[in-house]
């Protein structure tokens, strides 16, 4: 079989060729979580769940098992899971920091200086305690702004908070703050000190994130999709800074944990990312609105690229990532975090639903089914955001990045066509002109 | 519920005043004047032919006005309902209907202003005044006494819940009226190009109320509806703004605690709308003590129905007035979704203010306007009867007549039932027909695009769970399949 990998050709539309698979009679899965993924996996026609300790095609199984059983498990062609081995460079707040600069450097290097400015979306972050003195330095260029302590994985221990003073992080160091050590072995840096972004858009007082999917199914080559739904996750609480005392403040302060960024997601509202991006347009325009949707697209190209050589891409392997971004007041986006479990489980009857469509689209395009031809440009909800290169909206011919007509085959908080069917109604064509013209797109 | 003689007397004398720059009016004038009776040569013969000719249309304008003095007695009967309610939860609760803040209490409130959300006063106490399937009750009990239907064809077999003989479009009305929504016509998406039409460059409301026929770009919605309503958010409308919002800052109303309930349970409910909740309270507080808007509306009282602070019976400068209507969940609706396009609390005061003394007024009232409640009920019956009679049938037959269902949607102008971008788009067309008739075709192309499943409904639960979801509704193409490609 001959792979496109091996040959020299790579243009921006380098649609690898699918290798041959047999379709198969039916698919073995096995699945470590309880919640929406199992439902769906469940409900797959030729889709059959295994036990314990049998044979399988299919694996949506927890990090915990990747770390312990990933390196010694034999895969044959076919099988996939739903982890890259290191994904952790992508998702720990220190490697993604460490990936992301040396990935400017790279294209500083190269002599993209455009491109390596546009790198700048990650808040200004120090390990802790090794990156400490330059941490104070930077601290000290600015006085009393606000920085956030996070610890680099999911916190077992102390947790999130928000400091001014340099003394309030001497007293934490002091107060034998060092948790337990953690399983895997990678904890001397335990924490990141971050630069905490003060000014956050604010809808109705409240501060919120994003929630936005992305799905890889390859780093070498790279090949994402963005989904179109996502989400806006609010704060219960309106949006104050004066919330952080002079005293250091601890993780039991309810009303810090609200205001950090990565507070639990089932508590507060959400509205849909189309939601948002609607209240956006009708009050700041179209262009300026879409601008900030190019801006996401390019973290989560950079983020992707600046770990693309590290991360082991396993031809097995596809991730499912939820990117947690903020938007500021100058409608600059923000990464705040990428995580490779971004939480399945339903906090409504809409999550659910939004939930269960984003798995199935998953599902298809990870094509255990063998029914893709490998050129679709769209699959369910996802675009193809990046495929060895940028993916244009436009059909058939090139258009180069370069070229002003490009428009990027993102639709992050567009709505699509509903699920219902809608009988009788079976033209769909660009938008016409006032009056008379074609059914217009908005319609549908 | 009929007054003395001499109320009565008033109250037709008052109906009569109202009705006179009335379009009914004009047709009984018009009717009189090119009757044969008039005529100055009078053939004998064909007198007898004549007079009953002039009865029969004549007679149709004059029981016409008849029904009006019935909803007048309605609307009245309803009101004094509703007051009585309010009346009562004051005695029992103990609270005043209205009364002066301390000086305090007022400095607090006017610090707390931009986030009256953070409160969580005692509200257990308070009961919602009235619920909408209350007012459909009231509606549906609304007859015309010895009115022989037989006149009018189209109402003999009406078997609907609305016994009305009002006057209504039916379909190839509609397809005339709503001809911008024509399948041939461009419908506009929410995602596209924002070339800013000429009729906002040129300030036309006229014009612009013309446009938004078909849909309006988001980014130029706020603008155009603007437009349309004529807002310009003078430095005097600002002032106006101000003056009740001091209102608010210097009088506690029982009221107030019915809005802060309604806004908490409406905000906790809904995804969507708890955002706003801070701007719901500012502009429905101020909306409550807005004595323009209710002398608006008013029918049987020269004077909107008032109280005073406590103490200071009689005396003017302290009366207050009763809001047009106590259900705020319906303010709310109407409030919210303006939340998306106008951020500056005194325009969005503005422009709630005018859809509502517009449009959404009609909802809440009992008249024979062709935007009126009743009639929306009518002409939703009647078109559904007549293009999907066996559905209607079945419905009826399994006590889920339809309007029961939806009812709640055109009394809330489908606010909280569709989309936002669904939702904005309808009410262009709202604005742009200035007419609510677009709830009732709605209300039925709906049912006809789930018809398949109401067919197989046995009951009104599960009739009710058949549409209780229309959030994934696309509302353009469901109107002009129902309006243009529905075979009839």
């Amino acid at each position: 079989r001959v792979s496109l990998q091996n040959s020299s050709y790579k243009g921006p539309y380098c649609y690898q060729k699918l290798k041959e698979r047999e379709p198969r009679a039916s698919i073995r899965f096995k699945c470590a979580l309880a919640n929406t993924i199992l439902d769906v996996l469940r409900q797959r026609p030729g889709w059959v769940e295994v036990k314990e300790e049998g044979e399988w095609d299919f694996y949506w199984c927890d990090v915990r098992w990747l770390q312990e059983n990933f390196d010694h498990t034999y895969m044959d062609e076919h099988v996939r899971i739903c982890h890259f081995r290191n994904h952790y460079e992508l998702t720990r707040k220190n490697y993604i920091v460490k990936n992301l600069k040396r990935f400017r450097k790279q294209l500083e290097r190269e002599g993209a200086k455009q491109e390596a400015a546009r790198c700048d979306f990650f808040p200004k972050t120090f390990e802790m305690p090794s990156e400490y003195h330059l941490f104070v330095e930077e601290f000290r260029k600015s006085p009393g702004i606000t920085w956030i302590m996070k610890p680099v994985a999911r916190s077992q221990g102390r947790g999130i908070f928000l400091f001014r003073k340099l003394k309030d992080i001497i007293d934490w160091r002091k107060d034998g703050a060092r948790p337990d050590d953690q399983r895997d072995e990678i904890q001397v840096e335990n924490y990141v000190a971050q630069r905490y972004i003060e000014n956050p858009y604010l809808i109705g007082g409240r501060k919120f994130d994003l929630r936005v999917y992305v799905l890889v199914t390859s780093y070498i080559p790279l090949k994402a999709w963005l989904y179109r739904d996502g989400f806006a996750r609010f704060s219960n609480t309106r949006f104050t800074l004066n919330c952080i005392d002079d005293q250091y403040v601890h993780l039991t302060n309810v009303a810090v944990q609200k205001t950090a960024p990565d507070y639990d997601p089932e508590k507060g509202c959400k509205w849909m990312i189309q939601q948002f991006r609607l209240y956006l347009t009708a009050k700041h325009g179209a262009e300026v609105v879409e601008l900030l949707f190019a801006e996401m697209d390019n973290i989560f190209i950079k983020t992707l690229q600046s770990v693309q050589k590290v991360i082991i891409s396993d031809k097995h392997c596809f991730e499912l990532y939820g990117y947690d971004i903020l938007v500021d007041q100058d409608l600059k986006p923000w990464l705040l975090e990428v995580n490779a479990s971004p939480s399945l489980t339903a906090s409504s009857q809409e999550d659910y639903k939004l939930k269960s469509r984003l798995l199935e689209d998953t599902l298809h395009i990870v094509d255990m089914e063998a029914r893709l031809t490998g050129k679709e440009k769209r699959v369910g909800g996802f675009d193809l955001m990046w495929n060895d290169g940028p993916v244009s909206r436009a059909d058939g011919n090139v258009d180069s990045p370069g070229n002003g007509s490009f428009m990027a085959n993102t639709h992050l908080g567009i709505w699509t066509q509903t699920r219902e069917s809608h009988p009788g109604l079976s033209r769909v064509g660009r938008l016409g002109p006032r009056g008379k013209g074609e059914l217009g797109r908005g319609a549908i | 519920m009929l007054r003395s003689d001499t109320g009565l007397s008033l109250t037709i004398a008052q109906i009569v005043q109202r009705l006179k720059g009335s379009s009914l009016h004009s047709q009984l004038e018009r009717q009189a004047r090119v009757s044969p009776l008039h005529r100055p040569e009078i053939k004998l013969e064909s007198l007898k032919e004549d007079i009953k000719e002039f009865l029969k249309t004549s007679g149709r304008i004059v029981l016409t006005y008849l029904f009006l003095f019935i909803c007048h007695i309605f609307q009245g009967s309803w009101e004094k309902r509703i007051l009585k309610s309010l009346n009562s939860m004051c005695t029992e609760l103990s609270i005043p209907l209205a009364r002066k803040r301390p000086a305090n209490e007022q400095k607090e409130l006017l610090n707390k202003w931009n986030e009256m959300g953070t409160d969580e006063p005692d509200l257990s106490l308070f009961r919602p005044v009235y619920a909408p399937k209350d007012f459909l009750e009231v509606l549906m009990n609304l007859r015309n006494p010895n009115y022989d239907n037989g006149d009018q064809p189209s109402f003999r077999n009406h078997l609907g819940l609305i016994q009305v003989p009002l006057k209504i479009k039916d379909i190839p009305e509609l397809k005339d009226y709503f001809s911008e929504l024509d399948l041939n016509a461009g419908q506009l998406g929410i995602d596209d190009s924002t070339q800013v039409p000429p009729v906002l460059a040129e300030q036309d409301s006229a014009a612009a109320q013309q446009y938004v026929r078909q849909g309006c770009p988001t980014a130029l919605r706020a603008e155009l509806w603007a437009l349309i309503l004529n807002i310009s958010n003078q430095s005097e409308d600002i002032l106006y703004y101000e003056q009740l919002k001091s209102n608010v800052v210097q009088h506690d109303l029982l009221v107030d605690s019915l809005i802060y309930k309604d806004v908490k349970l409406t905000a906790s409910n809904d995804d969507y709308y708890f955002v706003f909740e801070d701007y719901l309270y500012q502009v429905l507080l101020c909306f409550s003590r807005d004595t323009s808007v209710l002398e608006h509306f008013t029918y049987n009282s020269a004077t909107p129905p008032k109280s005073y602070i406590r103490g200071k019976l009689g005396m003017e400068e302290y009366a207050v007035f009763y809001p047009p209507n106590v259900n705020f969940k319906i303010f709310i609706l109407s409030v919210a979704p303006l939340c998306f396009l106008y951020h500056e609390p005194s325009k969005l005061y503005q422009i709630f203010r005018e859809m509502y003394v517009r449009f959404f007024f009609r909802l809440h009232s009992i008249s024979s306007h062709p935007s009126g409640i009743v009639s929306l009920c009518l002409l939703f019956e009647t078109l559904l009867q007549t293009h999907l009679p066996q559905l209607f049938y079945h419905l009826g037959e399994i006590g889920a007549q339809p309007l029961r269902i939806a009812f709640k949607w055109m009394v809330r102008a489908f606010s909280g039932y569709l989309a936002t971008d669904q939702l904005l788009l309808l009410w262009d067309r709202v604005l742009g027909y200035n007419s609510l008739e677009i709830l009732a075709v709605l209300a039925a192309a709906v049912f006809a695009f789930r018809a398949v499943n109401l067919m197989e409904v046995t009951s009104l639960a599960a009739a009710e769970a058949v549409l209780a979801d229309l959030s994934t509704l696309k509302v353009m193409p469901l109107l002009q399949i129902f309006l243009f490609a529905t075979v009839t």
